[in-house]
């Protein structure tokens, strides 16, 4: 592509509606504080940052304005000295000592991680110049190579799709070595473990939305109802086992099954009304069913003890004995915990490390059962639903019943990953189950590609893995969490690997020799 | 048994919290009726009307403006000039590149969006409940009666309360006619019926659907307005609850129709208010959901929808 001519008038106008766009954005919900004084309220003023974010919003637009049409070099020649400048403020206290903090007043922006977003972005400003510079000069000397609309990252997802088998054997090793890698804490182990137990539910969820393609909300909804029928049937404190007369709860392997079926069953039972609806309204729907479970959860205090939760879970077993020493005297049947029985001295890292390789063996599990599936009538008659609803029904597919077998496994695996949450918090409570979760696992789904078992995978990385690795900035966590849901669909509306072949092929295909015609229908 | 006088009360207080449902979901039904996806950061630019009341009111209060109509007037359009940035915004930056993406893409950044403007009031403003002094008092007399307990009781109707009513329904004038009646709103219902055509009619399709979201907003912002005066706090997550709810009465009344989400949303208010005067407290917004669901499954295309059929 040449460079396109600049069209002043255009560029001033468009800067123009950049700057009161961003004006008025900022203006009220940055420019004023609601400050809280004792007795009442009133506002401070910041008005600087309204100004700040009108400049840098100006500026970005112009730069993209010069890339648009072709003209990287001043796009770098203006980002690297300008973010070097910033990247000197930052830095400014460890360069200079104290007297450098003084620097730091000139920064635009009073939050730190806010000006780090400013520089970082400029740095990324000037490397795409680079980058589309280099581009440039390579069509313009090779004009007949200029590349097709395949993006880079559809390559990516095309041969993550072909070589999915090793590629998930490897992960299962590292997953399988990752508690015995020397630099691992147990920090890491516990990061490890939640990345793992999001994984399972995106697992669970993808047989729901990305295989029927059924929009579901509420998928918290069964996760609750598993975590809570463990914790009823296992805690001594439950309400039910006191109502009961029973002393000693089951354990956590006798319920695993249970709760999983009490998840099947709710799933049903929500789900045999709603099918019948057709994509959003069965997303409103499904949400809807996901808060009111929670609202039950908490005011049904006679069962659920409401917003106290309930504590006191076990933890998993090894042949009946206790992984964590006893802490009361209500469960005192059994006195030898399972350290003692092998005499081994007790450590919170070789539980944390049994809970991994549980949550591992139980999304492993998980994950089979979905490829299976997909090669069994039901699992194709997902597929062809959610392709297309009417076709199927004049081939004589039973929409309703199929759509409900979905919604119970994924609801029964929903169930599984709860009751393993019961067992890992040992306290559940209906804090643990609001919307933001459904959001959160439907986003994994979502971006790592519809129907991607492995986007899933580096999904729950990115998104759960990530932040928890920067605690520091918990408060911005969500924040980031909701752009980078915006920003990954703007970038790959179909998420990050989705690639869909075929599920099936009348002649199957041979990789590396892709001739044009499959590689097309493939595609 | 409960009196009459209590009844009327919830009457009054069941109409009023409708009015900010039905404005809200007048909001999710024009979007819905246009391009066919559920607005959910709608909800947020509600919270964020709550927000730029709170600080338009403030701020009058620190400039020295005390005469409380003059307040108002200047608080209603500023809140819905800028509300209006924020419903501008939010299409051309997470739904308009997505326009011909699958549906659940547009779904899932307005979720995106939806935890990013509330944790982004949450970051800016603090997550601590902000109250606002009640700026509207007194009230008329209506009816003196005695309740059970044979005490005298009055039933009364608040300048509060008027205010709601008359601004609701002035605000549903202006905008019907608008809708009927300008030249902004034929090509926004030419837009519902039928894009391509109208694009090839030369109507804009991108400016019409943006000055709906436009709309929209400006619409949520007033309904954001009045959960000020009336209910006197407001704080990032307030968005929330109230979307769902308004989506609610958009479904209810039949979404796509603009006098649906209106009706919609005084039933929602009124059920919801008695079910939480009569029954059940805990349990209204169960109440609500329960009802979500039957109208989806007994009537899907609302009281006022037409019917959808699906050709192939």
């Amino acid at each position: 592509m040449a460079a396109a001519a600049l069209d002043p008038r255009s560029i001033v106008k468009e800067l123009g509606v950049t700057a009161l766009i961003i004006g008025a954005l900022t203006l009220t919900v940055v420019g004023f504080h609601i400050k809280d004084i004792p007795g009442g309220i009133s506002l401070e003023t910041r008005l600087m940052d309204v100004l700040a974010a009108v400049i840098v919003g100006v500026v970005g637009r112009g730069w993209l304005i010069l890339l648009r049409h072709g003209r990287p070099v001043p796009v770098y020649a203006t980002a690297f000295p300008i973010a070097a400048l910033l990247l000197v403020g930052l830095l400014s206290e460890t360069l200079f000592g104290a007297g450098g903090a003084s620097l730091k007043a000139y920064l635009p922006f009073q939050a730190a991680i806010v000006q780090w977003i400013v520089t970082i972005t400029t740095l990324g400003f000037g490397i795409a110049a680079l980058v589309r510079r280099r581009q440039l000069i390579a069509d313009a000397r090779h004009p007949e190579s200029v590349s097709g609309d395949e993006t880079f990252m559809d390559r990516v997802s095309a041969g993550v799709q072909h070589s999915s088998l090793p590629l998930g054997i490897g992960m299962f090793v590292i997953a399988a070595v990752f508690p015995f890698l020397p630099f691992v804490n147990l920090q890491h182990l516990d990061i490890g473990v939640l990345v793992l137990t999001y994984i399972m539910l995106g697992w669970g969820l993808n047989i729901v939305v990305g295989l029927a393609g059924l929009l579901d909300l509420g998928y918290v909804a069964f996760y609750a109802v598993g975590a809570y029928s463990f914790a009823l049937l296992a805690s001594p404190d439950s309400p039910l086992l006191a109502e009961l007369g029973i002393q000693q709860g089951l354990s956590f392997w006798v319920c695993l099954p249970i709760a999983g079926f009490m998840a099947a069953m709710a799933g049903v039972t929500l789900g045999f009304p709603v099918l019948r609806l057709r994509g959003d309204y069965l997303a409103i729907v499904t949400l809807g069913f996901g808060e009111m479970i929670r609202v039950v959860l908490q005011n049904f205090y006679s069962l659920t003890k409401g917003p106290d939760g309930i504590s006191n879970i076990p933890p998993p077993t090894i042949f009946g004995y206790s992984t964590q020493p006893k802490m009361d005297d209500v469960t005192m049947q059994n006195t030898t915990d399972f350290h003692q029985w092998v005499g081994w001295k007790f450590d919170q890292v070789d539980t944390t490390i049994f809970l991994f390789y549980i949550i591992l063996v139980m999304a492993l599990v998980t994950n089979f059962f979905t490829l299976r599936v997909r090669k069994l009538p039901v699992g194709r008659a997902w597929e062809a639903l959610r392709e297309d609803e009417i076709a199927c029904r004049s081939l004589g597919i039973n929409p309703t019943n199929t759509k409900l077998t979905a919604f119970g496994l994924g609801a029964m695996f929903g169930g599984f990953a709860g009751s393993f949450f019961a067992t890992r918090q040992t306290f559940v409570s209906p804090e643990s189950f609001t919307f933001i979760e459904s959001a959160v696992i439907l986003a994994i789904v979502v971006l790592g590609g519809f129907g991607s078992q492995i986007g899933v995978v580096v999904a729950a990385i990115v998104l759960i893995g990530l932040p928890e690795l920067f605690r520091e900035l918990q408060e911005y966590r969500m924040l980031f969490f909701g752009a980078s849901m915006v920003i990954i669909m703007l970038w790959r509306p179909r998420g990050l690997l989705a690639h869909r072949e075929p599920t099936i092929r009348l002649h199957s295909l041979r990789r590396g020799r892709r001739d044009p015609a499959t590689a097309e229908a493939g595609r | 048994m409960y009196h009459v006088a209590y009844f009327l009360d919830q009457l009054i207080n069941g109409v009023t919290l409708g009015a900010i449902y039905g404005l809200v979901a007048i909001g999710y039904t024009m979007v819905y009726g246009i391009i066919g996806m559920i607005n959910f950061a709608h909800g947020e630019i509600f919270m964020i009307g709550t927000f730029l009341s709170l600080i338009g009111f403030l701020l009058l209060g620190l400039l020295g403006i005390g005469w409380v109509p003059l307040a108002i007037v200047i608080v209603l359009v500023v809140a819905m000039v800028f509300a209006g940035f924020y419903g501008w915004t939010l299409e051309r930056i997470a739904y308009r590149p997505l326009r011909g993406s699958p549906r659940l893409a547009a779904l899932i950044t307005a979720i995106g969006m939806s935890i990013f403007l509330q944790n982004y009031v949450q970051l800016l403003q603090g997550a601590r409940n902000k109250p606002l002094p009640p700026m509207v008092t007194g009230g008329v007399e209506l009816v003196e009666t005695t309740n059970q307990a044979g005490q005298p009781y009055v039933i009364s109707l608040s300048y509060l309360q008027i205010l709601i009513i008359v601004l609701t329904v002035v605000l549903m004038v202006v905008f019907t006619y608008l809708i009927t009646r300008t030249a902004l709103g034929r090509a926004q219902r030419a837009c519902e019926q039928d894009r391509g055509m109208a694009a090839l009619l030369g109507v804009n399709v991108d400016r019409t659907i943006s000055l709906t979201f436009v709309i929209g907003a400006a619409l949520a912002s007033v309904a954001g307005l009045i959960f000020m005066l009336r209910y006197g706090a407001t704080d990032f997550f307030v968005g929330f609850l109230t979307g769902i709810k308004a989506f609610t009465a958009a479904v209810l009344g039949g979404i796509g129709s603009l006098p649906g989400a209106m009706l919609g949303g005084i039933l929602i208010g009124l059920i919801e208010v008695f079910f939480a005067g009569y029954f059940n407290l805990e349990y209204k917004d169960v109440a609500t959901f329960t009802i979500l669901v039957l109208v989806l499954i007994f009537r899907p295309t609302g009281l006022l929808g037409k019917p959808d059929i699906e050709k192939v």
